[in-house]
């Protein structure tokens, strides 16, 4: 499930920032890049807490 | 800037040296410096060069140079000392200048932080007002508010703010990690969509940066000629985190590493905050100029333009992250002077200050002054804790001098301090220098008056 859950954010950070390198080629346009860039950041914000975070807060707490 | 995520290991082992196994290996501190310096901030920061007229290649390199020699400041000045004692700054400055004089230098930390939680506070409120249509404009005088609607959704954010850092900052904490990569990302994402709204998509129109100049020529005609040239870039970009490595603020995230090398660690905040996310911010800037003649550096408008909900978003959570913490840091710091008050209620006095600070959008415009006198005020005790490190034994006298006689003020420190301080602020507020010049011969003058005057005052005590 975790090892999903990183791909699937992976993928949302890309949605994130490659939309913006597409536009920059001109390979699509403006609003596309800021929807694309809005769904890749709802989905790591989903997807991300699965795993990670949970671990630092651990390891700090311990000190 | 810096946030404070590190508040986790900050409170832990605060009176004994950080025991080996408590000791952090390398990748947490480069996790964590990764995120603490892609704050809300950058976005305001950034755009501030172009507005004071920073030429492009002065901003490439200068930021380069000055990001170096802040890492290697790290490196150099601060990891050594916290690996060798292993204690927090406040208590090394316990032990060398006495406890009412660190409350005092507490203090004066915590008010510095409300009012760049305050700065934080006008980044998100610029972005939420951007979908209700509620405009961040900065007025003339430096504490004069901003439109009323303005006023309203600073108040409306800071009280948001300071509830949860009341609360606690361990979820604020969580979401800030979680947030880092996807923000570093962010950033890039801004700067490149400002490239293709400036039309410089080819190498050519990148390297002939007539998109940077002809911004800088349009914020000119409108505002005067100004220039921000190399060195004072340079000296920015090294000093404005001067509290955290001249100032040895950092001795209570180092003292966790288990070797030097992660003194290092530094080095990713400084090139994906200070150096990548201040030049995409500027870029936001010129593209606005580009799109809609406006110069008017609104941290939530620029990111709107370039990605819309998603940078507002960003805006909100980079703003948001990095003030809860700050606020709960100065909380901690005035209750260190008034230990009968719950820590709940001093974030919340603190958080009214910081709210109350970021209301007047001018002290958020100065944010370029603003860090340098921060580090000007800040950065010298570090010279303290430096010169007791490696020069008092050295030269017969005793280090930890104020533990060692029972002093609560030790007034060689004292006047150490004071002296170049009041000096600093007279010929940045006086005479208009910038700021961040004053951090480096304030810092020098320090130590050696703290040395010269800990000869002419200390007296025999026993080993």
């Amino acid at each position: 499930m975790k090892s999903l859950a990183k791909i699937i954010s992976y993928l949302a950070l890309a949605a994130s920032l490659v939309p913006s390198l597409l536009y920059f080629t001109g390979m699509i346009d403006h609003d596309a890049v800021k929807w694309t860039a809005l769904a890749g950041t709802i989905i790591w914000f989903i997807s991300t807490p699965l795993w990670a975070g949970q671990c630092e807060t651990a390891d700090t707490s311990a000190n | 800037m810096t946030t404070g995520n590190q508040l986790t290991q900050v409170n832990e082992y605060e009176r004994e040296p950080v025991p080996p196994k408590a000791q952090l290996g390398a990748g947490k501190f480069w996790g964590m410096y990764a995120g603490e310096h892609t704050a809300g901030t950058e976005f305001m920061i950034g755009p501030l060069f172009l507005a004071a007229g920073a030429s492009i290649q002065d901003l490439i390199f200068g930021l380069l140079l000055g990001n170096i020699l802040a890492v290697l400041t790290w490196r150099y000045l601060v990891t050594p000392i916290a690996i060798g004692k292993r204690f927090t700054l406040y208590y090394q400055l316990e032990r060398i200048a006495g406890g009412s004089l660190t409350k005092c230098y507490n203090v004066v930390n915590g008010v510095l932080f409300c009012f760049l939680a305050g700065a934080m506070i006008t980044v998100s409120a610029s972005a939420v007002g951007v979908p209700f249509n509620i405009h961040y404009t900065v007025p003339e005088a430096t504490f004069g508010f901003g439109a009323p609607s303005f006023t309203g959704l600073v108040v409306v954010v800071g009280v948001i703010i300071a509830v949860v850092a009341a609360a606690g900052y361990q979820a604020v904490a969580r979401v800030a990690n979680i947030a880092a990569p996807w923000m570093i990302a962010i950033f890039v994402a801004c700067g490149v969509v400002s490239l293709v709204q400036m039309e410089a998509t080819s190498f050519a129109a990148l390297s002939e940066g007539k998109y940077w100049s002809d911004a800088i020529a349009f914020v000119q005609e409108k505002e005067g000629v100004q220039a921000f040239p190399f060195w004072q870039i340079v000296a920015f970009a090294w000093l404005c985190n001067g509290a955290m490595h001249f100032g040895m603020a950092d001795l209570s995230i180092f003292r966790f590493a288990r070797s030097a090398s992660s003194g290092w660690a530094p080095s990713i905040g400084m090139f994906l905050g200070h150096y990548m996310g201040w030049i995409c911010a500027a870029l936001l800037l010129a593209a606005q100029i580009k799109l809609s003649q406006d110069h008017s550096a609104n941290p939530g408008a620029l990111a709107w333009g370039a990605l819309g909900w998603t940078g507002i978003i960003c805006v909100v959570i980079a703003g948001w992250t990095t003030a809860n913490p700050t606020i709960y840091r100065a909380g901690l710091a005035f209750q260190g002077v008034m230990p009968t008050c719950s820590r709940k209620t001093m974030t919340l006095v603190a958080g009214a200050v910081a709210t109350v600070a970021g209301a007047f959008p001018n002290l958020s415009a100065q944010l370029l002054g603003f860090v340098g006198t921060y580090g000007t005020i800040l950065g010298p005790m570090g010279a303290v804790v430096f010169v007791d490190y490696y020069l008092m034994k050295k030269i017969g006298l005793r280090d930890d001098y104020a533990v060692r006689v029972g002093s609560s003020v030790n007034l060689a420190a004292l006047v150490a301090w004071l002296l170049p301080v009041s000096i600093g602020l007279y010929l940045i507020f006086a005479k208009g220098i910038f700021a961040a010049y004053a951090v480096i011969p304030a810092w020098l003058a320090c130590g050696m008056i703290y040395l010269a005057l800990s000869k002419l005052t200390q007296k025999p005590v026993p080993a």
